[in-house]
């Protein structure tokens, strides 16, 4: 009966059977829930036409399925879009609601209601709510909504069960009869469209189920909107009551990291964490074992040993797949031994900034340097991501508010953000050179990226969006969903960047085997030695940064050079295009004009930075 | 007087909120148009921090000088 069915699109979800949906607000908890419905048999499978992933499986009859977290149905932006197609398709709906939260979830239990649909409330976190002093009248919380609700702690399995059990009972609730009168009328008039849900998207302005039934949406949303906030907050004053003041702790550790005084020394002790945690365990500790050891000294073999009975590895195909940057070869050990492990490190720091709400507070603390930019608070997640793997940050750029955004975002990290493959090779070669060296690199980078934010946000037209962020309450991060959060998005990253190096390293190859490499580093020698005043040899360490951004920085350290020298290569490495994966990437994601520019922009940034440092120290 | 006029510590009621979209994920949090909100903190030249009941939103420099409230 739906005619835009997303089961439909989803692999291995049965159109047939009865769909049990989870929904709620972001961080709520409901990974958990839909953990305890499917146990351990979970399809993941990708939502066609977004980067969104949509994880399902069975509960008796049911299918269940999982939504991205979102604060209320509409098509704001890709999660949203898959949400709401996953929702009004829904027979019934899970909503699980931060009991801590009800002002902003109770927005989207109430929109579900008011699209028809069976529902049961959950009431997570119910611990928390009490600790702060929040009083909840659970039963007249669920006379009012008109569906089961049921207090949980699912983090200390608390109710699950209940929920469970309780999944027959969900029905649709009390929604506001004016509204439902417009939508009967709006439905009689609209004969095509039979979902309710579909009809009051529709009327609250969504312009994509709009078009899906030929017609213009309605411009009530505003009203709807407005008419539904005043009846929670009428719902609120009924059922909640403030009986102390919440945690004075957390709330004073709030304060201190949004007030720049307290704040920035916190910032900067979690990046000094972080950074040890990456730096130190993982790039030298983890990635020794599964690069040097795994990959290069077990797999590569292995692989070249088994390819090189059919094929010869001098041949063209030979050195295609298991030469110096074969597919099978340079592939695997970059992107499973060294990039892998990386991404899950910076990955999980992520994570838990995020469940612990500190994230949103970075955001807020930074907004006011990167407004400068062009940028908001948001972006501060791509920046950082950007240490990890610059290809996996420009994907992060997606969830940046606007083109202009994302473009910049995109500009800085193509041009100055060195990636962890890479700072290792740096901080390699910097650290026998002295301090006074290290601040010249990095005030150069520094000028560097502060100018071109300043200048793009300057020259480009438009206007980038404002910040406007939920803060959470501070908790405790669960070291099991940040695991899984982790691993999802480490996989997710994998399986779409993986391809990408593959082809990436087979345009290597083809460009070494034809020759052309060779004549491109004998076409830029002169620069390199007339301009930059560096021996030759350099040129081919800048060459070899196309390939693998830490190839092109290690191909330094066997050249004789002065330590000014050593700096300005190593500025010039760090400002060059970046690895062919990442170009990859930026040509997928911008436009290719935009693409383009970046790209040749990165040529002139690198050896005009160069040059201005040639002609000033050398 | 504009939402980035507000002491901190001070209760205000928003007044209006200019851009249609913005006003849309404002009402999603829980504050609408005629909503009484507290300040309750100012990042220098950066984002003014709000809280409603238990929910508290951080709000860019440049969107609170756009946003008119009164007391």
């Amino acid at each position: 009966m739906h005619s835009h069915d997303p089961s439909a699109k989803l692999k291995n979800v049965s159109v047939t059977a009865p769909k049990l949906v989870l929904a709620g607000n972001p961080n709520t908890g409901k990974s958990v829930f839909f953990n305890a419905f499917t146990g351990m048999y979970v399809d993941v499978s990708n939502f066609p036409g977004t980067t969104i992933d949509i994880s399902s499986g069975k509960y008796k009859d049911y299918v269940v399925m999982d939504t991205p977290g979102v604060y209320g149905v509409s098509s704001f932006n890709d999660e949203e879009t898959v949400a709401r197609d996953i929702i009004a398709s829904a027979d019934i709906v899970v909503n699980v609601v931060d009991a801590v939260h009800l002002d902003r979830d109770l927005f989207l239990t109430q929109q579900i209601i008011d699209m028809g649909l069976p529902m049961i409330v959950a009431l997570n976190m119910m611990d928390e709510a009490k600790d702060q002093g929040i009083e909840i009248d659970v039963e007249e919380l669920s006379q009012l909504l008109g569906v089961p609700v049921i207090p949980t702690i699912a983090i200390k399995k608390q109710g699950l069960d209940v929920v469970k059990d309780r999944i027959n009972e969900a029905r649709r609730g009390n929604s506001d009869p004016d509204l439902q009168a417009k939508l009967a009328e709006f439905m009689s008039k609209h004969t095509s469209i039979h979902n309710k849900a579909e009809a009051l998207l529709i009327m609250e302005g969504d312009p994509n189920v709009a078009a899906r039934h030929d017609i213009l949406p309605v411009g009530l949303r505003e009203q709807i909107y407005s008419q539904r906030r005043y009846r929670i907050n009428q719902l609120l004053d009924q059922v909640v009551r403030d009986t102390k003041d919440n945690s004075p702790f957390k709330m004073k550790l709030s304060r201190w990291m949004l007030n720049p005084l307290t704040g920035i020394p916190i910032l900067l002790i979690s990046l000094f964490v972080i950074y040890k945690l990456i730096a130190v365990f993982v790039a030298q500790t983890v990635v020794e074992f599964t690069e040097g050891y795994l990959f290069v000294e077990l797999y590569e073999p292995f692989i070249r040993g088994i390819i090189g009975n059919i094929i010869p590895e001098a041949s063209f195909l030979g050195q295609v797949l298991i030469g110096e940057f074969g597919v099978l070869t340079m592939t695997f050990t970059y992107v499973l031994g060294l990039l892998f492990p990386l991404v899950v490190g910076f990955y999980f720091a992520l994570s838990l900034m995020e469940d612990s709400g500190y994230l949103p507070r970075v955001a807020a603390l930074v907004d006011r340097v990167l407004t400068k930019l062009g940028l908001n608070g948001r972006a501060i997640i791509p920046l950082i991501l950007g240490f990890g793997c610059v290809t996996m940050a420009t994907i992060t750029t997606r969830l940046l508010g606007s083109k202009r955004e994302k473009f910049i975002a995109t500009a800085l990290l193509g041009f100055t953000i060195p990636c962890s493959a890479q700072l290792g090779v740096i901080g390699g070669l910097i650290a026998p050179l002295g301090w006074q060296m290290f601040v010249l690199y990095l005030v150069t980078i520094f000028i560097v990226f502060v100018l071109i934010g300043t200048v793009l946000n300057k020259v480009l037209p438009g206007k980038s969006s404002d910040l406007l962020i939920d803060l959470p309450p501070l908790r405790l991060p669960r070291l099991g969903n940040v695991i899984q959060k982790t691993w999802i998005k480490s996989f997710a990253f994998i399986k779409e960047a993986g391809p990408l190096f593959a082809l990436g390293a087979l345009l290597i190859s083809v460009l070494q085997l034809s020759g052309a490499l060779d004549s491109i580093i004998t076409a830029m020698a002169p620069l390199t030695t007339g301009f930059l005043k560096l021996p030759k040899e350099a040129t081919i360490a800048f060459i070899m940064g196309i390939v693998r951004r830490d190839f092109g920085a290690a191909g330094l350290s066997s050249i004789a050079m002065s330590p000014v020298q050593t700096i300005l290569s190593l500025v010039v490495i760090t400002l060059f295009v970046p690895c062919i994966a990442s170009i990859l990437v930026l040509f997928k994601e911008r436009t290719w004009k935009e693409a383009a520019m970046i790209w040749f922009g990165s040529w002139i940034l690198a050896f005009g930075v160069g040059g201005i440092m040639a002609l000033l120290l050398l | 007087m504009t939402l980035a006029e507000v002491k901190r510590g001070n209760r205000v009621k928003i007044s209006n909120i200019p851009d249609e979209f913005i006003r849309a994920q404002a009402i999603r949090f829980g504050i609408s148009e005629g909503e009484e909100i507290e300040c309750i903190e100012k990042i220098p030249a950066g984002p003014v921090i709000i809280k409603k009941r238990f929910q508290e939103i951080a709000i860019g420099r440049r969107l609170a000088e756009n946003i008119t409230v009164t007391n």
